[in-house]
């Protein structure tokens, strides 16, 4: 299985969404902006350090803190 | 009949150039009552009937995630469904995100109309939308505008009535989403093109080594533009208004008086060799107006136009995502950096933005260091102005020690204050080019915010100060703090009344300093003081207001002890 987090994927990958590991705050919050499972995204860019990550998400460029993407399980497509 | 009409939208759709485009001018920013999310309210005639129109905060859904979204829900409901009209602001760019909270509009059954706009930028990004068609699913009007250029507006006022009210079962977020997926298949068409030049910046600049270049040319750029409009302004149009028109008529003035005397003292101020020095006689139609108006305004128009420019383009989200890292290890997050900025032109804004950050720790650190660690406009003169004859070598000097102090001071904060630091989670949007009108008077409600909050308190600033000069009462002050100013700091003991009078307001303090004659090392020292310091009586209250009084005196005392150390630690250090 091709099981990661979001930080582990690497740039420009295609993903789609399985779970979300957080309390439904989080979910919410990622739901409206259009993240949730089964959807595909793709990964722009990380930053070094354990830095923001970016991802477009339909014609939406997001950008997620580590701590957040770590919490966002994909799987390669 | 219709009482209100709503815009609402998400965030960075061009609602606000909607807003501005349907009401004109009248418009009046306000806060939701007990809370400190601002939206803005304006009215639209409408046949013979002016209708009040609110600008609701940007948000993503109708679910109360965060206080913006909290508060939209909650005007919403002020009036019964029947009475109001929704106009939902949609980016035609990014249909796909912006139906999500279309959708729940619906489905809450309000009057809804859909302004689907930025129809040209989608155009040039190859999208095609079949208006039609989205209509008929959607089952309300849909408008497409471009309201940058205004076209479509006229249109989307004439259908306003033709907002329609439907009723359908709620559906869950995952159907929603699904049912999304499918109006885009069947409204939406892209035509591949190759990437513009735009699409590649916006690319480049969200990418951490191209982004880091991009950032550094745009930030050099700007203090660049800043100062040369600064300047610009200092040099060819206030200081000739000073010197060439106002001096003479004060000067005849000063005769009448017969330059001595207690009028004289207050409203003139002292003569330096016989003559009015706007920067030292320290009168409150001399030196007050001087340093507010021809010192400290052109900078901050300057400023606060190009960081509207930089707002407005979609540049911030990006510096954010660059400084997330660094932030974060202060306890805060990348956004914080937009009220960093904001202090950067005045220290008022930049702690009352900090209402962005969602956490009271947050709020906490950001107050406090953008109070001790972030030079305002004003401040920024002052130091130029008393260390910029000497040497560019003190000026940065001085940045330099407020920039470590703000690093150690906030590494220090996040280690001891309770709590976490909370994750990101923003938009970047495309760059966009907004109309100059609108930055324009984006300019305007700034500028006359800082007007009205600083010129009464350097008015009674510079009157008061003029009175215990006159009556010689600061002798008392300098006793008791002369063993702390001059062991410690290394200062004259007169230098303890201009940093004391820097708590009311830093500009005042400049003329007292300048007389006193100090060596490099020692206005060096004060500069660095007076910056440390909170920036004016202005910041205490807002602090007050922000933070409550708990907080506030945390904040005082940090201040008052990193003052000391930092002093202290220079006065022995430089030789």
């Amino acid at each position: 299985m091709n099981k990661l987090s979001l930080t582990q994927l690497k740039q420009n990958q295609r993903a789609k969404v399985l779970d979300i590991v957080g309390g439904i705050g989080i979910k919410q919050r990622l739901l409206a902006l259009g993240i949730y499972p089964g959807r595909e995204i793709t990964k722009i860019s990380h930053f070094a350090l354990r830095g923001p990550v970016t991802v477009k998400v339909g014609r939406t460029t997001l950008a997620l803190g580590y701590g957040m993407a770590e919490k966002i399980i994909v799987e390669l497509i | 009949m219709i009482r209100r009409i709503y815009l609402i939208g998400n965030p960075n759709v061009g609602k606000s150039v909607v807003f501005s485009r349907l009401t004109g001018i009248e418009v009046i920013a306000s806060n939701y009552p007990g809370t400190t999310v601002e939206f803005s309210k304006g009215y639209l005639k409408l046949k013979d009937d002016k209708i009040e129109v609110l600008d609701l905060p940007g948000v993503y859904s109708l679910e109360p995630n965060s206080k913006a979204e909290e508060i939209a829900l909650r005007i919403l409901n002020e009036l019964p469904k029947e009475d109001s009209i929704v106009i939902n602001i949609v980016d035609a760019t990014n249909l796909e995100r912006n139906l999500f909270l279309t959708l729940e509009l619906i489905e809450e059954s309000f009057r809804v109309i859909v302004c689907l706009n930025m129809c040209d930028d989608a155009k040039h990004r190859g999208i095609f939308i079949d208006v039609k068609k989205l209509e008929s699913i959607l089952g309300v009007p849909v408008i497409s505008t471009c309201a940058v250029t205004g076209a479509g507006i006229k249109f989307l006022i004439e259908n306003i009535p033709q907002a329609r009210q439907i009723f359908l079962d709620k559906l869950t977020h995952q159907q929603r989403w699904q049912k999304i997926g499918e109006i885009i298949e069947s409204v939406q068409q892209l035509s591949h093109r190759h990437h513009t030049v735009r699409e590649i910046l916006e690319d480049a600049s969200v990418r951490p080594l191209s982004g880091l270049f991009i950032s550094i040319g745009v930030i050099y750029l700007s203090f660049k533009l800043v100062r040369f409009l600064g300047e610009g302004l200092i040099n060819k149009v206030f200081d000739p208004f000073f010197f060439n028109l106002y001096r003479p008529f004060l000067e005849k003035f000063s005769f009448l008086l017969g330059g001595k005397g207690f009028l004289h003292h207050i409203l003139i101020g002292e003569l330096i060799k016989g003559e009015i020095d706007f920067k030292q006689s320290l009168g409150i139609l001399t030196t007050a107006p001087y340093i507010e108006l021809a010192m400290v305004l052109p900078y901050m128009l300057a400023f606060y136009l190009v960081l509207g420019i930089l707002e407005d383009i979609g540049f911030l989200p990006r510096l954010a995502l660059l400084l997330d890292n660094l932030l974060h290890r202060i306890g805060l997050h990348g956004y914080a950096i937009i009220p960093t900025l904001l202090g950067l032109g005045c220290n008022v804004p930049g702690i009352l933005s900090s209402r962005i950050l969602e956490s009271k720790r947050e709020r906490f650190i950001a107050s406090t260091l953008i109070s001790i660690g972030i030079p305002c406009v004003a401040l920024q003169a002052m130091i130029f102005g008393l260390l910029g004859r000497l040497s560019g070598f003190y000026v940065s000097g001085v940045y330099l020690v407020l920039f470590s102090l703000w690093l150690i001071l906030g590494l220090i904060l996040n280690a001891t204050l309770k709590g976490f630091s909370p994750e990101l989670l923003i938009e970047i949007p495309p760059y966009r080019f907004p109309p100059f009108l609108v930055i324009l008077k984006k300019l305007y409600i700034r500028i006359k915010g800082f007007l009205i909050e600083a010129l009464p308190i350097v008015f009674l600033g510079v009157m008061v100060v003029n009175v215990l000069l006159y009556f010689s009462l600061f002798d008392l002050l300098t006793g008791i703090f002369s063993p702390l100013v001059k062991g410690l700091l290394g200062l004259p003991k007169e230098a303890a009344i201009p940093l004391v009078i820097g708590f009311l307001r830093k500009d005042v303090a400049v003329g007292m300093l300048v007389p006193l004659n100090l060596t490099p090392k020692q206005l060096f020292i004060s500069a660095v003081l007076l910056a440390i310091s909170f920036p004016c009586i202005a910041t205490f209250i807002v602090l007050w207001k922000e933070l409550g009084l708990k907080d506030l005196f945390k904040a005082i005392l940090i201040m008052i002890i990193v003052a000391l150390i930092v002093g202290a630690l220079l006065n022995f250090s430089i030789p």
